[in-house]
């Protein structure tokens, strides 16, 4: 069959040889084929979900991205402390009553005073000093450009000019922020800091990994 | 019999045996027809000149890096708690050690000069024109596994510049719209730069990128011995064949003729090569940073973070694109995105030289000035972003008020982008509005 194929083409045109080569077609094994080719792929497919899904964080990387306690009586007003919560700096700042006064004036300076972008904070600390409560920020110390950890700068004007209302400064690239967290104009960070999901279990005792309930 | 003859037929007597050794092999392993076909009948222009060099240059860099690699593996452990501790006791502790580490850190930076060398070889004299497309994006596929190869193996000494710069370098997956924070997170395999990250970097660099890049040098070879190769003249040398054999008239068989040529440049690489890896491994900083020489720290970032030399054009053109300031309307939010997309682009672009380029002739002694103009600009601006990538942005100061207060770095930086990026865009229209002079049949000189 196949000899007696190569032997018509022959010396026929290549118009003619298409042709013939498509009335030849056997449909039935071709959609056999595609069919088959399309299963083996599927099987393909299949077999690289467990390879893709070894190299996401394993369970113990998830154990240790476990909720931090803070107790946070002992942090004095005006100062703060850093906890590690996923590998990552969490500062936690005490503000005086004048720092969060401080917060509302400079507004106009901000790339994003109201805090618009709403992946940098959960919703309950959508507010004006980003925070459940008014004088305790709770801030991931990573800055939003390319991931260095800002330096606090949180008494205001001193080598910072005479403008500077305290806040942070990323040594890497001189990113600026407030002391909500909020980045002031001209910063390469694109968005204000990340505040975490955090709810206090008492008054004094801070957890922070898992969200405050929602307020119906 | 004299001694004489005994020799004789004791010679034959040997070389009929190697005769029917080799005959035995080619029975099952096309072993002559592949010398034939690569090395004693693979007839390569006779015109080659200083900077067809660097292809071979760049497989016996391949070769070192290869062989460092595996004995440096006998002795570094890819821990976190481990991996700092075991590089310094390679350095100090393991008979030679401390060479053959330094030839394989130096060796990357000087893989990365022959390649740049072999790259800007094949821009000047139009290699990666029709029909050596392939030859060309094979060639990119390679400088981008070798990209993969120096960031994956810049993060195992696990110092502070090893750790910031993979922080930073993942976290650009970050900026891709959508998909990007559960990209980088994958990538990473924990919420930071961690023991899993370490370990699957050493995953890559050791076994999976090293099979990519043997198979597309390969491919990259293949392709070349099937068409030929180009010349400085940019003139098919297989126009012109000897009617008898069919041998082009300007070829020569690459052995003996190049492999001679080649070692004379293999001497004098090793000469450079050996100079700076006894005298100047770290090369003021340039190939090894101070940084990474104190362990890495998660929670105190470095100063100043720069990449090593060969990745700082791309890293200015990164720094120099400004973030997308977001549209509140529309609920857009402000994104890194641009800056990464450049810099994406600024390695992609290469790749589509081949289809760039309309100019009716190959080579650059028959272009016109236009395209050197262009040449030149974009060489200028390669250079002058490379060096403003290893220092900060604020480096030559700011400008006034009016200016608005910008840093004078990041202007030139843009300016160089700009340019950077114009050589490629705007190639199909100076390439076909250059001035060309007319190509010989032959090759000269």
């Amino acid at each position: 069959m196949a000899e007696n194929r190569n032997d018509k083409n022959q010396g026929s045109s290549h118009a003619n040889a298409e042709s013939n080569l498509n009335a030849d077609v056997d449909l039935e094994k071709r959609n056999f084929l595609i069919a088959t080719s399309a299963v083996g792929a599927l099987g393909c497919a299949a077999a690289a979900v467990p390879f893709v899904m070894s190299m996401t964080p394993s369970e113990r990387a998830k154990a240790a991205g476990a909720p931090v306690e803070v107790d946070i009586s002992k942090i004095a007003p005006g100062a703060m402390m850093t906890v590690e919560w996923r590998g990552k700096p969490v500062w936690i700042i005490n503000r005086t009553s004048e720092m969060t006064a401080e917060l509302a004036k400079h507004d106009d300076q901000l790339t994003d005073p109201k805090c618009d972008v709403i992946s940098q904070q959960p919703s309950y600390c959508k507010n004006e000093d980003r925070s459940i409560k008014p004088g305790i920020a709770v801030i991931v110390g990573i800055c939003t450009h390319l991931g260095c950890s800002p330096t606090a700068k949180m008494q205001p004007k001193g080598d910072m000019g005479d403008r500077w209302p305290g806040g942070f400064f990323c040594p890497c690239h001189g990113s600026k922020f407030d002391l909500a967290g909020r980045v002031f104009k001209g910063s390469p960070a694109p968005i204000n800091l990340v505040v975490p999901p955090h709810k206090y279990l008492t008054e004094n005792t801070l957890l922070i990994g898992v969200d405050t309930e929602e307020k119906a | 019999m004299t001694n004489e003859t005994v020799v004789k037929q004791n010679k034959s007597v040997m070389a009929n045996a190697l005769n029917n050794g080799l005959n035995w092999v080619d029975e099952r392993f096309p072993l002559t027809s592949n010398i034939k076909a690569h090395l004693t009948e693979y007839y390569a222009p006779k015109n080659f000149n200083f900077w067809y060099f660097f292809g071979s240059l760049s497989l016996l860099v391949l070769v070192l890096q290869i062989v460092t690699g595996i004995f440096l593996t006998m002795h570094y452990k890819p821990d976190a708690e481990l991996a700092f501790g075991s590089v310094e006791y390679i350095m100090r502790d393991v008979p030679w050690g401390w060479l053959i580490r330094y030839m394989h850190s130096t060796g990357a930076s000087m893989f990365f000069i022959v390649v740049y060398m072999h790259m800007f070889r094949g821009i000047i004299y139009g290699s990666y024109r029709n029909p050596r497309e392939l030859i060309w994006l094979f060639g990119v596929g390679i400088f981008l596994c070798l990209m993969g190869e120096a960031f994956f193996g810049y993060l195992l000494p696990w110092g502070q510049m090893s750790y910031w710069g993979a922080q930073v370098i993942v976290n650009l997956f970050s900026a891709i719209p959508f998909i990007g924070p559960d990209v980088s997170e994958w990538l990473r395999g924990d919420y930071l730069v961690s023991d899993a990250t370490l370990n699957r970097f050493f995953a890559f660099h050791v076994i999976a990128l090293p099979f990519v890049l043997v198979g597309l040098v390969a491919a990259h070879i293949i392709a070349l011995h099937e068409v030929g190769s180009n010349n400085p003249d940019g003139v098919e040398i297989k126009k012109t064949k000897d009617k008898k054999t069919g041998i082009p008239l300007d070829g020569i068989p690459f052995h003996p003729y190049y492999t001679v040529k080649d070692i004379v440049a293999v001497v004098v690489f090793l000469m450079v090569f050996s100079t700076i890896i006894f005298f100047a491994p770290e090369m003021g900083g340039y190939f090894l940073e101070a940084n990474n020489f104190v362990p890495a720290n998660p929670m105190v970032t470095p100063a100043h973070i720069a990449p090593v030399w060969y990745f700082t054009p791309y890293y200015s053109i990164l720094r120099a694109v400004p973030p997308f300031p977001g549209i509140g309307v529309l609920g857009i939010p402000p994104s890194l995105f641009p800056g990464v997309a450049a810099m994406g682009l600024s390695v992609m672009a290469f790749a589509l030289l081949p289809w760039l380029d309309k100019s009716p002739v190959k080579s650059i002694r028959y272009r016109g000035t236009l395209y050197k103009k262009w040449l030149a600009a974009f060489v200028v601006s390669f250079v002058v972003l490379g060096y403003l990538g290893t220092e900060p942005a604020n480096i030559w100061g700011q400008f006034g008020a009016l200016l608005g207060n910008a840093d004078r770095a990041t202007v030139v930086a843009r300016v160089f982008t700009i340019v950077y990026f114009a050589f490629f865009i705007l190639m199909p229209w100076y390439t076909k509005k250059d001035k060309t002079l007319p190509v010989p049949e032959r090759v000269t000189g």
